[in-house]
C-alpha cells in the first residue's frame, strides 16, 4: 500500500489536554477513508491536522511525524497555503463566502493567481460540473451564495475546494448539516470523486461510511483503535471496542 | 377586609407610579422638541443666501458663513481621511494579528476611557502638540479630531470585524488564502457597515466639536481654497457659533448656525439609521 499521506507517532494537545496519542496511519492514493468514532474521540481534529487548519488555534502543540508525498508538512520548506492548496477542505457546516455563486468557486483560482476572465470561467464551469451543482446554478452565478439551499451550499463549497486542483479532499461531516437527499447527492459525489481525488471524511454516520468508503479508521478516546478495509472492520472487527462502537453499544 | 384595603392602596401605587413615568416622560419629550422648535424657529428666519455664499465683511457690515461652512467641510474630510486607515488598521491587527490578548484588553480598555475624556483636555493636548509646532491651523485642529475620533473609529471596526463568523475565515484559509489576502477579501467586506457607521458617528462629533478646535484651529473667516484653508487659522460653524454669540453679540447669526448644525444632526441621524437597515437587509439575503 503506498500511502500519499503518513502520519506516525502523532500527538496533538490543546494546551494541556491531550487529543490525540501516537496515531499512526497510512492513506492511499485515491481511496475514501472514513474517519469513524464518538463525538470528542479526536477525528475530527486528525482530519484539520493533515491541512494544518489547526494552526489556526491558539495553544495546539503537535508531536510526531505527517508526510504528503514522501514531505514532512511541518519542516520550514512547505508553504501552508501550496500545501492547503494541495489538501483541499469541505467543512461541517456549509460556509461560502458571502458572495456571487461565481465569485466563491473564483476565490480559490484568484488566491493562487489566475487573472484571465476565460480561463477563470472554464475552471468554474468544471468544478461546479464535477460538484453536480452546474445545471441548478449556471443562470444565476451573479447571484448571492447565501440564498442556496443549504445541500447546494455544501455542494458549492465542494466545488469551490476542487476548483483549485487538489490531490485530496478532506471532508469534515460533510453531511451532517443536511437533508437525506442532498446527502445522497454528496454521497454519490464522493464516490465518483475516487477516480481523480484521495478523500479522507469524517463521518457520524456508520451507513455512510459502509456505503462509500473503502477503508475506515476507528477513533476512540485519542486513539486510532483499528483502522482496515471497511469490509472487514463492520462484518469482522478485530477490536472488541470497535465492535462496541458499530454495533451501537455505545457512542 | 384585609385583603380588600390592601389591593386598593396597591392600585393606588400603582396610578401614583404610573403618573410619575408620564410626567418623566412628558418633561424630556417637552424639552427636546421645545428646544428643537425653539432654535429652528429663531434660527431659520435668518438664514438667507447671502449669509451662506458670502465671507464677513467689515466694509460692507454683512456676516456670511461660507468660509465656516467650507472650513467644517475641509476639517470633517482631512480627520476622516487620517483617522479611517489608522482605526481601522489599528482594529485589524487587534483582532486578527495580536496574539497577546491582555495587551489587547489594555488597549481596548485604554480606547474607551480616551473616548469619555471631556473634549476640551484633547483640545489642550492638541494645542500643545499640534498648534505649538505648526501653529494655529485648521490642520492642527483636524490632527487633533483625528485623536479624539481614533477610538471610536477603532472599537466599531473591531466590534463589527468580530462579528465576521470564524466559518469564512476557515473557508479562504482551507482553500490556501495566505492572511492578508483572508483579511482583505473575506474579512474587510464584512465590517464594511461596522466602519461606515463610526464614520457617520464620528462625523457627528466633528459638527459638534467647538472645545477642541477652540484652542488649535482658531476663529479666523478668511475664504481660502482648500490647501490654504489648513494651514491657516479657520473657524468652523461649531466655533463661528460660539464667536458671533459671544464676541460679537450676533444672536441672529449664532442661531441661524445653529438651526443649520440642527438640521444636519438630524440628517446625520437619518444617515446612520439607513445605513444600518440598509446593511441588516444586505445580511439577511
Amino acid at each position: 500500500m503506498s500511502g500519499i499521506i503518513t502520519a506516525k507517532d502523532m500527538c496533538l494537545w490543546y494546551g494541556n489536554h491531550k487529543a490525540l496519542n501516537n496515531v499512526s496511519i497510512e492513506i492511499s492514493e485515491k481511496s475514501i477513508t472514513a474517519l469513524i468514532g464518538p463525538s470528542g474521540c479526536g477525528k475530527s481534529t486528525f482530519l484539520k491536522t493533515l491541512n494544518r487548519m489547526n494552526d489556526l488555534i491558539p495553544g495546539v502543540k503537535i508531536t510526531g511525524d505527517i508526510r504528503y508525498g514522501g514531505m514532512d508538512i511541518f519542516s520550514g520548506e512547505v508553504d501552508v497555503n501550496n500545501l492547503r492548496k494541495e489538501i483541499g477542505m469541505v467543512f461541517q457546516k456549509p460556509n461560502p463566502f458571502p458572495m456571487s455563486i461565481y465569485d466563491n468557486v473564483a476565490y480559490g483560482p484568484r488566491t493562487h493567481g489566475v487573472t484571465n476572465k476565460v480561463e477563470l470561467d472554464g475552471i468554474v464551469e468544471q468544478a461546479l460540473r464535477d460538484a453536480a451543482i452546474w445545471d441548478e446554478v449556471k443562470d444565476r452565478l451573479k447571484k448571492n451564495a447565501l440564498g442556496m439551499s443549504g445541500g447546494q451550499q455544501q455542494r458549492l463549497c465542494i466545488a469551490r475546494a476542487l476548483a483549485v486542483k487538489p490531490k485530496i479532499l478532506l471532508m469534515d461531516e460533510p453531511t451532517s448539516a443536511l437533508d437525506p437527499i442532498s446527502t445522497s447527492k454528496i454521497e454519490e459525489l464522493v464516490v465518483e470523486f475516487k477516480e481523480k481525488y484521495t478523500i479522507v471524511m469524517v463521518t457520524h454516520n456508520m451507513q455512510q461510511a459502509v456505503r462509500v468508503s473503502d477503508y475506515t479508521a476507528f477513533f476512540l478516546h485519542g486513539e486510532l483503535i483499528e483502522f482496515d478495509k471497511t469490509d472487514s472492520i463492520f462484518s469482522q472487527p478485530k477490536d472488541q471496542r470497535t465492535e462496541d462502537y458499530i454495533t451501537g453499544r455505545f457512542g | 377586609m384585609l385583603k380588600q384595603s390592601l389591593s386598593k392602596k396597591r392600585k393606588r401605587f400603582e396610578w401614583i407610579m404610573k403618573g410619575m413615568m408620564w410626567l418623566s416622560a412628558g418633561i424630556t419629550a417637552a424639552l427636546v422638541i421645545f428646544l428643537v422648535a425653539y432654535v429652528l424657529l429663531r434660527g431659520i428666519p435668518h438664514i438667507s443666501w447671502q449669509l451662506l455664499s458670502t465671507k464677513p465683511s467689515y466694509l460692507t457690515e454683512s456676516i456670511g458663513i461660507l468660509p465656516d461652512i467650507l472650513n467644517t467641510v475641509y476639517i470633517v474630510i482631512v480627520t476622516l481621511l487620517i483617522v479611517l486607515p489608522l482605526g481601522v488598521g489599528a482594529a485589524i491587527y487587534l483582532t486578527e494579528y495580536a496574539s497577546n490578548q491582555k495587551v489587547v484588553s489594555v488597549i481596548e480598555y485604554a480606547a474607551e476611557t480616551l473616548s469619555g475624556i471631556p473634549s476640551i483636555i484633547y483640545g489642550l493636548v492638541g494645542m500643545l502638540l499640534f498648534s505649538n509646532n505648526m501653529g494655529t491651523c485648521l490642520m492642527a485642529g483636524a490632527l487633533t479630531l483625528v485623536i479624539m475620533n481614533l477610538p471610536t473609529i477603532m472599537r466599531t471596526a473591531q466590534e463589527s470585524l468580530k462579528t465576521v463568523p470564524r466559518s469564512y475565515r476557515e473557508g479562504a484559509f482551507g482553500l490556501g488564502a495566505g492572511k492578508w489576502r483572508v483579511i482583505r477579501t473575506v474579512v474587510l467586506p464584512g465590517c464594511v457597515d461596522g466602519v461606515i457607521t463610526g464614520c457617520i458617528l464620528s462625523v457627528g462629533r466633528i459638527l459638534g466639536e467647538s472645545a477642541a478646535l477652540l484652542f488649535t484651529a482658531g476663529f479666523a473667516h478668511a475664504l481660502n481654497g482648500v490647501i490654504d484653508a489648513l494651514a491657516a487659522p479657520g473657524a468652523t460653524l461649531t466655533v463661528a457659533l460660539y464667536f458671533y454669540a459671544k464676541e460679537q453679540g450676533e444672536f441672529g447669526v449664532a442661531f441661524a448656525i445653529a438651526a443649520i448644525l440642527m438640521i444636519l444632526t438630524i440628517l446625520i441621524n437619518f444617515a446612520a439609521a439607513f445605513a444600518q437597515k440598509h446593511f441588516a437587509k444586505r445580511r439577511k439575503i
